[in-house]
């Protein structure tokens, strides 16, 4: 029993982690109905820019501060030269030119930086907490918290300010929000910038424990079960998904992989993402599409 | 309908004709390249490419093991005049790690450069290597794997082009269950031991499993294997299955980012990282780094240890380093894992090419002639010390029969800040593998119809 609690609670706050990856895509998604391929490489170049100001001697908020008007200034120019170009084209179009600019913001990021692997020392100790005979990981309680918190700013950000309430205007209909005066291209710089602060976060969190390097990218693997199961339009969704997933493939791999050979948590995830495919196409939170025919 | 079938036979019979001429065409051309002996401005230079990786994932590997490379390759030129008066020449050509692209390097670089032909070729990477198997022995162009690629190639009569050269999976395992033997207090002290693996699960990963299980068998021990999916970012279910088990001690068997997470993961779950022992890819300082803390105490096996303390780099501090030549543009990794598996790699190439001379005299060699060479490679510590490379390099002796010809490696331990050794060349039981080499390599022979060469009768 103890091993099943300790498997679960491990899993749900790992679970947390992956959330906070899969945000960045829903609020992407939600302003532009774009599902954003270059999260992982803004991601990997947000974490990237932070150790590497912090290893040049700034101190911690004053390298957070200047990481985040970098990603401002970033999300500035990619709207001006990404998406602005190519308004009212079809979402696949703008799904490629994510595709593209993913490869501009790694090459970009190796350019300028280097291709070294970093050590990321926020301060939070790797150590385990007993609950009983039940081991948690303080790492994934801080993890988990911060996943929580940004949820939470992120909900108020929407439901009680204006910027907020312009961003489900243009979610919900961009044409309407466009007529009533709403600047699409205001709102796009803000969100892309907003996803590459979330993006950050994730980088900083996924950097501290496994190091910053190239494959910090590839967290986002995580991130597509994750926003298959909980929707891609609910920020809500992407935290319920991330536990979903986090919990299902930690019990899996330990109570279904020693009979299969193991290691199946990276194909698990997907598995049961086409389960809900099957029952709840749009995921548990996700808005389904209406069409008028 | 017989308008139809006469167009079709018209149409199939010109696609022939297409095909028997392009045939014809790329016969007549990859002969011509084959025996290219076009004199160029540097054919009376030795050609040694260089298939790198400095962009993608695997980058901050990549510029330290080139600028090792390079900057002995400036060192011999430079400082001793090339090869018995040989001068080097180097190019390099970005793989990204990537088969496709390996491949591309290897068929650019095969037939040499402006005249200097290609002695031998090392792919850099898994994904190329395994690739161009066939190739290479077609080309008659020797492939060296260093510490990787495929175990059952230490069989030179099925696999004449390919050469793991010093240290193969198999021999991996083996070092690490003598390591542990030796601290142990014997090899009768492992019977009753829980010994883990905790494994990248990949052909990589999966290579030791049937040594180990040998091994298991034959000292008896508890043999426990734990696959880490790629890339391996999340190992708590891993880690809480090692400390249900209580191993007495655990076989690092990972790469990249699986390294710093299965250390720091290991911590968090109690597992003493001092009865860690990583293996040949999870050893550098990239592996430990990210892991701060909990990596301190960490023990690595490497065919390549880490350090300043050799001969080889008090000369190239001097002459390379020191004189702003070298190709590292931090010098802070002067000594590095990777940089000095670069010095390795190209020492390794260079004494093929000294072993050929002897033999062909002192001119550049062919890829033919650099295959005989690494079959006749012997290195012993009176060469290494002469070279500077003693205590780097373990003494290899190759032969058409053997092309692994080490088995040896030695045990670092990561203080926090740096790698320093262990342990001496631990060896490993090389005969008692070989039988399963051999079953392996002869499972290969006949699935792509090889007869393996007879070597008694080259003899």
């Amino acid at each position: 029993m103890n091993l099943f609690l300790e498997t679960l609670i491990g899993g749900l706050l790992a679970g947390t982690m992956y959330s906070l990856v899969a945000i960045g895509f829903v609020l992407i998604y939600k302003a532009s109905g774009v599902f954003n391929f270059a999260q992982g490489s803004i991601l990997l170049f947000a974490a990237l820019t932070f150790v590497t100001l912090l290893e040049k001697g700034l101190p911690f908020v004053a390298a957070l501060a200047v990481t985040i008007a970098i990603l401002i200034l970033g999300a500035i120019v990619i709207e001006r030269t990404v998406l602005r170009p190519l308004a009212n084209r079809s979402p696949m179009t703008l799904f490629m030119a994510t595709l593209g600019l993913s490869y501009v913001v790694e090459g970009a990021a190796q350019g300028i930086m280097g291709a070294q692997v970093h050590a990321l020392d926020l301060g939070i100790e790797d150590v385990p907490i007993f609950l009983g005979d039940v081991l948690i990981s303080q790492f994934d309680l801080v993890a988990a918290t911060t996943a929580v918190a940004l949820a939470l700013i992120l909900a108020l950000l929407f439901n009680n300010t204006r910027i907020g309430i312009s961003l489900r205007a243009v979610a919900d209909d961009t044409r309407a929000a466009l007529s009533v005066g709403i600047n699409l291209n205001r709102i796009w710089q803000i969100v892309w910038a907003v996803a590459g602060i979330v993006g950050l976060v994730a980088g900083m969190l996924w950097g501290a424990r496994q190091g910053i390097q190239f494959s910090l990218s590839l967290v986002v693997l995580k991130a597509l079960p994750v926003l298959i199961i909980g929707g891609f339009t609910s920020i809500g969704g992407a935290i319920a998904g991330g536990l979903i997933v986090g919990a299902a493939e930690n019990l899996a791999e330990t109570y279904v992989g020693p009979y299969i050979g193991g290691g199946i948590t990276p194909w698990f995830p997907y598995f049961l993402a086409i389960a809900f495919l099957y029952i709840r196409p749009a995921g548990l939170f996700g808005e389904r599409a209406l069409e008028r025919v | 309908m017989t308008h139809f079938h006469t167009a079709r036979r018209t149409a199939a019979g010109l696609v022939r004709a297409l095909s028997l001429a392009a045939g014809l065409l790329a016969a007549v051309s990859s002969a011509a390249l084959a025996v290219d002996t076009t004199p160029g401005p540097d054919s009376d230079k030795q050609f040694l490419p260089i298939a790198s990786f400095r962009v993608g994932p695997y980058a901050g590997a990549g510029v330290q093991i080139w600028a090792g490379r390079i900057d002995y390759y400036r060192y011999l030129n430079e400082v001793e005049g090339g090869i018995n008066g040989v001068k080097i020449v180097w190019q390099e050509c970005e793989t990204e790690w990537t088969a496709e692209k390996g491949i591309e390097c290897y068929e650019r670089f095969k037939h040499g450069l402006n005249g200097a032909p290609v002695a031998v070729y090392l792919p850099n990477g898994a994904p190329a290597a395994y690739a161009l198997t066939d190739r290479a022995a077609e080309d008659k162009l020797a492939l060296i794997t260093l510490a990787y690629g495929r175990t059952e190639a230490t069989d030179g009569r099925v696999f004449p082009y390919i050469f793991p050269v010093m240290l193969t999976f198999y021999s991996e395992a083996s070092v690490f269950i003598n390591y542990v033997a030796q601290r142990e207090g014997g090899l009768d002290k492992l019977k009753g031991k829980k010994i883990a693996t905790v494994y990248h699960d990949s052909a990589y990963g999966r290579e030791t499993l049937e040594p180990l299980a040998l091994l298991a068998k034959t000292y008896g021990f508890e043999n426990i294997q734990i696959p880490v999916p790629d890339p391996g970012n999340e190992q708590s279910s891993q880690w809480r299955q090692v400390r249900e088990a209580k191993p007495d001690w655990v076989f690092l068997r990972t790469w990249g980012v699986s390294t710093p997470v299965a250390i720091k993961t290991a911590a968090r779950f109690g597992v003493p990282v001092d009865h860690i022992v990583g293996d040949v890819w999870a050893s550098s300082e990239e592996d430990v780094l990210p892991a701060g803390e909990a990596a301190k105490g960490y023990l690595a096996l490497t065919p390549y240890p880490g350090g300043t303390g050799f001969d080889i780099h008090q000369r190239l501090k001097k002459y390379i380093v020191d004189t702003g030549k070298s190709d590292l543009r931090d010098t802070s990794k002067f000594g590095s894992v990777y940089y000095n598996s670069g010095l390795v790699d190209a020492v390794i190439t260079t004494e093929v090419v000294r072993t050929a001379q002897q033999k062909f005299g002192n001119r550049p060699i062919t890829g033919e002639e650099g295959q005989w060479a690494l079959e006749h490679l012997r290195l012993d510590n009176a060469r290494l010390k002469e070279n500077g490379f003693y205590g780097l390099v373990q003494q290899v002796q190759l032969t058409p029969a053997d092309h692994e010809g080490g088995g040896a490696a030695r045990v670092q331990q990561w203080d926090g800040t740096k790698w320093t050794p262990v342990s001496d060349w631990v060896q490993a039981d090389r005969a008692l593998l070989r039988p399963l080499i051999d079953a392996k390599s002869d499972a290969y022979a006949k699935e792509k119809g090889i007869t393996p060469r007879d070597l008694g009768a080259e003899q």
